[in-house]
């Protein structure tokens, strides 16, 4: 049973969490990339702010999610590495399958038509 | 919360500075491949960051503990506000070091002395056994516990079933000589029953404890102590087996006692059976009050029924003896308390009186700190109007109080090893003062103390100043906040329970003082200027004949005697001032015999030389002194004291009638002479005494040079022993004193206590009226603004200061009032131990009242001429 959620800043810590989570599916990143890759994927709509994003790579690696190495970057670099752990995968699971419940319940209470009427009927 | 991440937090912080570093760089990377001149992309890359302290703050408090965080930064605060006001902060943790340094001493002493349980197996189910008897006039302290007599001893043992067993200890004294010319010893001696230390539960490291076949009155087997074993032999445990010499006569050692067995002293070098030594004949006598019994309960029957048994017993061998001293019943202590019995009452009082320092050092701080709190009235306004809750403001100002009291407490813990080893070796007549030292559960008592004063000094200040009240400071208009008054009218209120406990223990030091004073200046009845005293003992297989005993005795005489600055050497059994030492009873045979049920007459058995009255000044009153002829031949005269003759021969002359005492061979001495009483104990009343001829030549017991010097006579010490080792090189001195010294040995306890609790009497006068003088100087200063309107107004100066005494000596006269209200309900528990003064003694009461008030009054003066000294228009300009 989906927990329910309250719209707060609570919420939204939960949902970076999970989006970092995914952003390192793809491999090893580090801060720099993670927040680019949720940038570009979210087509520029969300802006990572530095303020939440290390606070959050540094709470994820408490919870052994990911685990995280000093290498250097593309550019040659040193740079702190996060790699998702097999931990981390399920609860990316975990929480990707909650997102999605919740997105639908949102939507079935927001409905379509409210959207494109712009409220007015 | 997690521990790890919280300890490392700096770790964690240098990681992301370089990890914010590494983005930074990418980004301007970043930048620059899009075009952007390196300034600028340096610019946008840190935009695009943001503040980077924001993201360190943020990842800090996430790792944060926020309990540990706010003690800590609270801790920081009180440091470094008590940095701040270096004199308040080092009167405040020298006032909480010296009271609970204080404190813990003496209760580092208590807990050794009165609360520690004995080394023994199961030490809770030993008491002490003593004769109790019901004559009023023998309750006076020290007979309320009468020592048992052999005879009853045994019948007790033998008749009662309460007590699992009971074993019999006497104290004893020999002369320790050696085989191979070592120095002759005199040494503390007991002489226990075999199953004494089964029944304690001790064993013998070496070799074994005695048997019953050895208690006999001509057993032979020894116990060294531990402290015996290792000094005089060396710690060889060959020794075990082997013969040491005992008065005179071979001793067998069968074994050697723990280190740690020092009952019933630390002094007792040697231990022989119960009965040996003793002339069998004592052992049947029930009214020779010498043996102490340590009994063991049984399991599962009650002290009380135990002791009923022995008290039915005791009841019956009483009828059976109406005609001497054989108690009626019998009473019991515990082990601990016997050890303790002089000083348990000392030692209570002056725990009271230094927690009452503790107390009024605890209100003193609580005092500085509510004069501080007041300055910071405004600080804590604008914290709680931006929201600070109220628990935290009084957690930041406990925190001072905290720190100051673990400060100086931990300074006071110092001070006290240093004290506590002091007391230990000043105090003499504490038992077991070997083993006083600090444990951890003096460390852990000394630990609640600090937190205990911590919080008596720092929350009710804490807790006023920030009540709902502490806005208002704010308010522009208020000239002196409601909130300020409250605290005045406290800190008046800590000030008055201040003073009152000061007054309770200025009288308590006051009646102890004066008490001691009177002892001091007690006439003993006897000269005591100039007069060395020693003692010695001839050993009886030595000098087994009258004849010989007199001839070592008036050799000495003869040889002392002609020494240059000698005026007068005489020979008794015991000096005034030295103890009660032997009493007899006696029967007149000119009177008719003393009815059932009353005690027979007693009195203390001395024995004398014809020049011991004039030696040390005991007047004669009536008859003659001994001559020289009141020896071998004729040895049945006999000299009493102006108290016996009163007591025994009221209304008659004793001359010529006849003392028979049955104790010392049943003869009739007739009495030829009345002396002058002597004390036989400072601070005791007097008892009626006998003096026997020494010259007797009995040899049954210690004699008494007495020298008369013309000067002080410590000089003469080393050449009157002289004298006696060239009469017998065997022969050991011992208990060298002048009787000053004497003296002083008695006084020596009652000084000690009369001084510590004045000491602490003083110190807390000096707190109160540094309390005293703060409070007023803070109200001159809450006052300044009014006193100046009054002034423009036409108060005159002379006003202003009766104005401003007024308010500091109330507080003074009310805590005066409620002391000596206080004080008088209190001093009943010092009354026993007070002599020749009244526990509600008036001159005592004035005194210290008076004292009180000039010390208040002096404390008050400087701040009250202060506040007359104010310039009105200065002060209403200030406002």
């Amino acid at each position: 049973m989906p927990k329910r959620m309250k719209p707060d800043g609570e919420m939204l810590k939960g949902t970076l969490d999970m989006m970092i989570l995914r952003s390192l599916v793809g491999g090893d990143a580090h801060g720099h990339t993670v927040a680019k890759i949720i940038e570009r994927t979210s087509e520029d709509v969300l802006e990572v702010e530095q303020g939440s994003l290390y606070p959050a790579l540094h709470r994820l690696e408490d919870r052994g999610w990911v685990s995280s190495y000093w290498g250097s970057s593309e550019n040659n670099r040193k740079a702190k590495f996060y790699r998702l752990t097999a931990m981390g995968r399920k609860q990316l699971v975990r929480e990707t399958s909650r997102w999605r419940q919740m997105t639908r319940a949102i939507g079935l209470v927001m409905g379509e038509e409210f959207a494109e009427t712009g409220g007015v009927q | 919360m997690s521990w790890s991440r919280f300890f490392r937090r700096k770790r964690a912080d240098a990681d992301l500075l370089d990890e914010i570093e590494s983005y930074i760089r990418e980004e301007i990377a970043e930048n620059r491949s899009r075009g952007m001149s390196e300034e600028e992309a340096n610019r946008r890359a840190r935009i695009k960051l943001g503040n980077p302290t924001t993201v360190r703050e943020s990842l800090w408090r996430q790792n944060a503990i926020p309990l540990i965080d706010n003690l800590a930064r609270d801790f920081r605060y009180a440091a470094r506000t008590l940095l701040r006001t270096p004199g308040f902060s080092l009167v405040a943790i020298g006032v909480m070091a010296l009271c609970i340094g204080a404190t813990t001493s003496l209760f580092t002493v208590v807990r050794s002395v009165l609360l520690r349980p004995l080394p023994f197996r199961d030490p809770d189910r030993l008491v002490m056994l003593y004769e109790h008897f019901r004559d009023p006039s023998m309750n006076a302290q020290q007979y309320n516990y009468s020592a048992v007599s052999p005879a009853d001893f045994y019948d007790w043992r033998t008749q009662t079933h309460g007590f699992e067993d009971m074993a019999a200890w006497r104290w004893w004294q020999f002369n320790l000589t050696g085989d191979r010319g070592e120095l002759p010893e005199l040494i503390s001696a007991a002489g226990g029953s075999w199953n004494l230390f089964p029944l304690l539960g001790v064993h013998a490291v070496i070799g074994r404890t005695f048997t019953e076949s050895e208690d006999r009155p001509d057993g032979n087997a020894v116990l060294l102590t531990w402290s015996m074993f290792e000094r005089r032999f060396g710690g060889d445990q060959a020794i075990v087996g082997k013969q040491i010499h005992l008065d005179g006569k071979p001793y067998t050692v069968v074994g050697v006692l723990p280190k740690w067995f020092n009952y019933p002293d630390a002094k007792m070098q040697v231990w022989v059976p119960y009965e040996s030594g003793l002339p069998p004949a004592i052992l049947q006598h029930h009214d020779f009050h010498f043996t102490r019994v340590v009994a063991r309960l049984t399991q599962d029957v009650s002290l009380a029924n135990a002791l009923s048994q022995v008290g039915a017993v005791q009841y019956g061998l009483h009828m059976q003896n109406l005609n001497s001293s054989v108690a009626e019943d019998v009473a019991s202590k515990t082990l601990i308390q016997d050890l303790a019995q002089d000083v348990n009452k000392p030692l209570v009082i002056l725990l009271c009186a230094v927690v009452c320092m503790l107390l009024i050092g605890c209100l003193n701080v609580a005092n500085l700190m509510v004069a501080r709190s007041t300055a910071r009235q405004k600080e804590i306004a604008i914290r709680s109007a931006m929201g600070a809750q109220r628990a935290t403001l009084i957690r930041g100002q406990l925190m001072e109080s905290v720190l100051v009291s673990i400060i100086g407490g931990v300074a006071g813990v110092l001070l006290s090893l240093a004290a506590t080893k002091w007391l230990a070796q000043t105090w003499k007549d504490l038992p077991s003062a070997q083993s006083i030292h600090v444990d951890g559960v003096v460390l852990a008592f000394a630990c609640a103390i600090i937190f205990a004063a911590a919080l008596l000094a720092g929350l009710l200040p804490a807790i006023s100043s920030t009540g709902k009240g502490a806005i208002a400071v704010l308010q522009a208009s208020s000239r002196s906040g409601t909130g300020s008054q409250r605290r005045t009218a406290l800190r008046k209120t800590l000030l008055i329970v201040e003073i009152a406990t000061t007054v309770v223990l200025l009288i308590g030091a006051g009646l102890l003082l004066k008490s001691f004073f009177r002892l001091r200046t007690t006439d003993v009845g006897c000269a005591t200027d100039n007069v060395l005293t020693m003692d010695y003992s001839l050993p009886p297989k030595k000098y087994d004949s009258p004849e010989k005993v007199n001839a070592f005795n008036e050799a000495l005489l003869e040889r002392v005697r002609t020494m240059p600055g000698v005026n007068s050497a005489a020979l008794g059994s015991m000096v005034p001032g030295a103890g009660a030492g032997e009493g007899d009873d006696f029967t007149v045979p000119e009177q008719p015999p003393v009815g059932n049920g009353k005690a027979s007459p007693t009195a203390l058995y001395r024995r004398a030389d014809p020049g011991y009255f004039s030696a040390l000044h005991i007047p004669l009153l009536n008859g003659r002194f001994f001559t020289r002829d009141d020896r071998v031949a004729h040895p049945r005269a006999i000299i009493v004291s102006r108290q016996l003759a009163q007591q025994y021969f009221p209304g008659d002359n004793p001359l010529g009638k006849h003392i028979h005492i049955p104790a010392h061979g049943n003869a009739d001495f007739e009495i030829v002479g009345v002396v002058g009483d002597t004390l036989h104990q400072v601070g005791q009343a007097g008892k009626p005494t006998m003096y026997v001829p020494i010259l007797s030549g009995e040899n049954d017991g210690g004699i008494t040079l007495v020298v008369r010097a013309a000067f002080d006579p410590i000089a003469l010490s080393l050449p009157v022993q002289k004298q006696i080792a060239q009469l017998d090189p065997d022969l050991p001195v011992s208990d060298v004193f002048t009787m000053q010294q004497i003296l002083e040995r008695s006084l020596g306890n009652a000084s000690l206590s009369a001084s510590l609790v004045l000491a602490f009497a003083v110190l807390s006068l000096v707190l109160a009226s540094v309390g005293l003088y703060g409070v007023l100087s803070y109200l001159t200063t809450q006052r300044t603004g009014e006193i100046g309107l009054r002034m423009a107004l036409g108060a005159q100066r002379k006003e202003i200061l009766g104005l401003m005494l007024g308010d500091g000596l109330r507080p003074a006269l009310y805590g005066l009032v409620v002391g000596l209200g206080v004080g008088a309900g209190a001093v009943r528990l010092i009354q026993s131990m007070l002599y020749g003064t009244r526990p509600l003694d008036p001159s005592i009461f004035a005194i210290v009242a008076a004292t009180l008030i000039v010390v208040a009054a002096l404390a008050c003066i400087v701040p009250a001429w202060r506040a007359s000294r104010i310039n009105p228009m200065r002060a209403l300009r200030a406002e």
